[in-house]
């Protein structure tokens, strides 16, 4: 009897921030934590330094935006004097054998348009964060799937993620209906077209899964099947917090099973065609898994960072250093089975070395006059290097700060992930790094946080009727 | 192996009570040997007291020891002894060894991390094994104290024991 007090006095250590209206101990000696409420609250201050952030970010596009158009303007001459415009690409895209006329990437030279770079990071920061947003749901549903105890107290904040899909999917919407001809390659005009000069015979080959009309099918169905899932499974979650009982949890079973079946597919499916088919004639049977493994530990370094600021602010302080030691175990887990998988789809095209498949990595290598390279060198570091040995040890994992900056890490590292698959083929020689990038994260990144904020204020923090909360608050590893 | 190694057993019947006793025979000046559980306990090591466990510091040696074993091996076959080319690549070709390092590197800290349990657990083929009370693996829970560690007097610890709730105090020779 006396271990049981010291443990609930060990997880009830800060009981102020608690509501503790309901939550009556005196003589009672059975403590349950269904009476314990946590509402996060979105202050008015912490609302305005998010919409600062947002103009902040807009300013920035804006200034980027015009810097952009003079920048261009000046560096067209530059190449027109020049008169070696992109020559490794070409010359890579000269040894692809089967390829009738002229290469991928001087499609592009050709038609480069200085506006491309805002649509493409336009594209890339949706699908980037589209990656967080959908691994919330995912978060939650492989954890109902496995009946996992210990997520139960974080499961909330994952919860909150989804509801960015609205934004991050119309965006990708807008920009596919609108500018999906400077992002992909197959979209081009004429390109399957046999009697036009445009005309491809290998993406002609592929125009019966690469058209317009059945792309914009699968992104629709794969957006609003997410979001309708989700709404499904967070009106179960509510209602288990007023009905109790394990009715609910066993139908979020069910939902979550659903959303597995349909990640499955659509995770793959998105990777082909929001990322792998700007590449139009590359293509990798790992990429499925590889952009998979990129948005699944994105989300967990973003659950985690989540945590522990809200933690830091005062919330949640029955997350103790056992679940952040799992938060933490996840997130150095995952990073290794990204490597793993990046290192897989290079070593194989690496091994086999046919010219078609290597132009990917060459491209990002030493294409583009090598302004890729060291994008592809902190690539690694920031996924692997860092976060393996950093959180190798048991002690990095339970220690906040540690954790804090491999998340950080880890978020970086995967723009930068998400960056060097986009750009090379759609901006090529003429992206980098600018005030059109930071200005496109920061907004992006402010209007998640905001989306994640208000989410988060409309249900308790602890799901207080989860049947396994009791487990999650004893947790101990 | 000293044959007069003389234990004093406490024999418990609750897993909660067993906790609690850890702490009142520590606090009491008592040095505790180890504690046999049915099942795992949380918390139960911290309240012995062990040291913490240098099983991973192991597992990180074996794991180098492969890494160096199948780099060395690799290299010296496939780029000292008989340099050959596979795939138009260099004698050297990192890329394609970095699988089979990463195996040995997992085949060594695996056999590496066996050996170590046997050794920590005293599992080796032919050890014979040294059971405080074979209940212990059924419905009751053991504290073993060794009398070498203790200054206090068999009849004082047997005191400290009864009065932390043991249902039983043995003596145990090896």
């Amino acid at each position: 009897m006396k271990y049981n007090e010291q443990v609930r006095n060990l997880l009830y250590l800060n009981k102020r921030n608690f509501n503790l209206s309901n939550y009556t101990m005196a003589g009672h000696s059975h403590f349950s934590p269904s009476n314990v409420e946590e509402h996060f609250e979105f202050t008015a201050e912490g609302r305005k330094r998010v919409i600062y952030a947002f103009l902040a970010g807009l300013v920035a596009l804006v200034v980027g935006i015009y810097l952009l158009s003079r920048g261009e303007h000046d560096a067209a001459h530059a190449v027109a004097e020049h008169g070696s415009a992109g020559h490794d690409v070409a010359k890579a895209a000269a040894e692809h054998g089967s390829h009738e006329s002229g290469g991928a990437a001087s499609h592009h030279v050709a038609a480069y348009d200085w506006t491309t770079r805002i649509w493409a990071n336009l594209w890339l920061n949706g699908v980037y964060f589209t990656g967080i947003a959908v691994i919330g749901m995912f978060f939650v549903s492989i954890q109902y799937l496995a009946k996992a105890g210990w997520s139960s107290v974080v499961k909330r904040v994952a919860e909150a993620f989804p509801p960015f899909l609205i934004i991050s999917g119309s965006v990708l919407l807008l920009v596919f209906l609108f500018k999906g001809d400077v992002i992909f390659h197959w979209m081009h005009e004429g390109i399957t077209d046999k009697g036009s000069e445009h005309y491809d015979k290998i993406i002609a080959g592929k125009s019966g899964y690469l058209n317009k009309g059945f792309f914009l099918g699968r992104m629709i169905f794969f957006f609003v099947g997410w979001l309708l899932l989700w709404n499904w499974m967070r009106k179960k979650s509510l209602a288990e917090d007023l009905e109790g009982g394990t009715e609910n949890f066993y139908q979020m079973v069910k939902i979550g099973t659903i959303f597995i079946l349909l990640m499955g597919i659509s995770s793959s499916m998105g990777a082909w065609d929001w990322v792998m088919s700007i590449d139009t004639h590359w293509f990798s049977t790992m990429f499925g898994w590889y952009m998979f493994s990129s948005w699944h530990v994105t989300g967990l370094a973003t659950l985690t960072l989540t945590v522990l600021l809200l933690k830091d602010k005062g919330y949640m302080q029955y997350v103790n250093f056992n679940h952040l030691h799992d938060l933490g175990k996840f997130m150095f887990a995952f990073s290794i089975f990204w490597t793993y998988v990046w290192f897989a789809q290079f070593l194989l095209i690496y091994y086999a070395n046919f010219p078609e498949e290597t132009i990917y990595f060459l491209e990002r290598w030493e294409g583009h006059d090598k302004i890729y390279k060291a994008t592809e060198i902190l690539n690694v570091f920031f996924n692997f290097f860092f976060p393996f040995l950093v959180m190798m040890s048991r002690d990095a994992k339970r220690t906040p700060i540690f954790l804090k900056i491999c998340c950080c890490f880890i978020i970086v590292g995967h723009y930068l992930d998400f960056y060097q698959m986009i750009m090379p083929g759609t901006v090529g020689k003429h992206g980098g790094y600018g005030l059109v990038e930071f200005g496109m994260v920061a907004m992006f990144a402010s209007a998640f946080v905001y989306v994640v904020s208000t989410q988060l204020t409309k249900a308790s923090l602890i799901a207080k009727n989860h049947p396994f909360l009791e487990e999650a608050l004893h947790h101990d590893i | 192996m000293d044959s007069t190694e003389r234990y004093l057993v406490g024999v418990y019947d609750d897993d909660e009570e067993v906790v609690a006793a850890v702490t009142e025979v520590k606090n009491s000046g008592v040095k505790i040997e180890e504690v046999y559980t049915p099942f795992p306990i949380h918390g139960l090591d911290v309240a012995i007291g062990h040291p913490r466990t240098r099983i991973p510091i192991a597992a990180f040696m074996f794991g180098c020891l492969g890494l160096i074993c199948i780099v060395s091996l690799i290299s010296y076959t496939m780029y000292f002894d008989w340099p050959m080319i596979i795939g138009g690549k260099d004698y050297f070709a990192l890329p394609d060894f970095i699988p089979v390092s990463f195996e040995g590197t997992v085949l060594f800290t695996a056999f590496g991390m066996v050996g170590t349990f046997l050794v920590s657990n005293s599992l080796w083929p032919g050890k014979v094994p040294r059971t405080f009370d074979l209940r212990s693996t059924d419905d009751k829970f053991i504290m073993a104290i060794n009398m070498a560690k203790n200054k206090k007097s068999e009849s004082e610890i047997e005191t400290i024991l009864r009065a932390s709730g043991a249902i039983e105090v043995n003596v145990k020779q090896f």
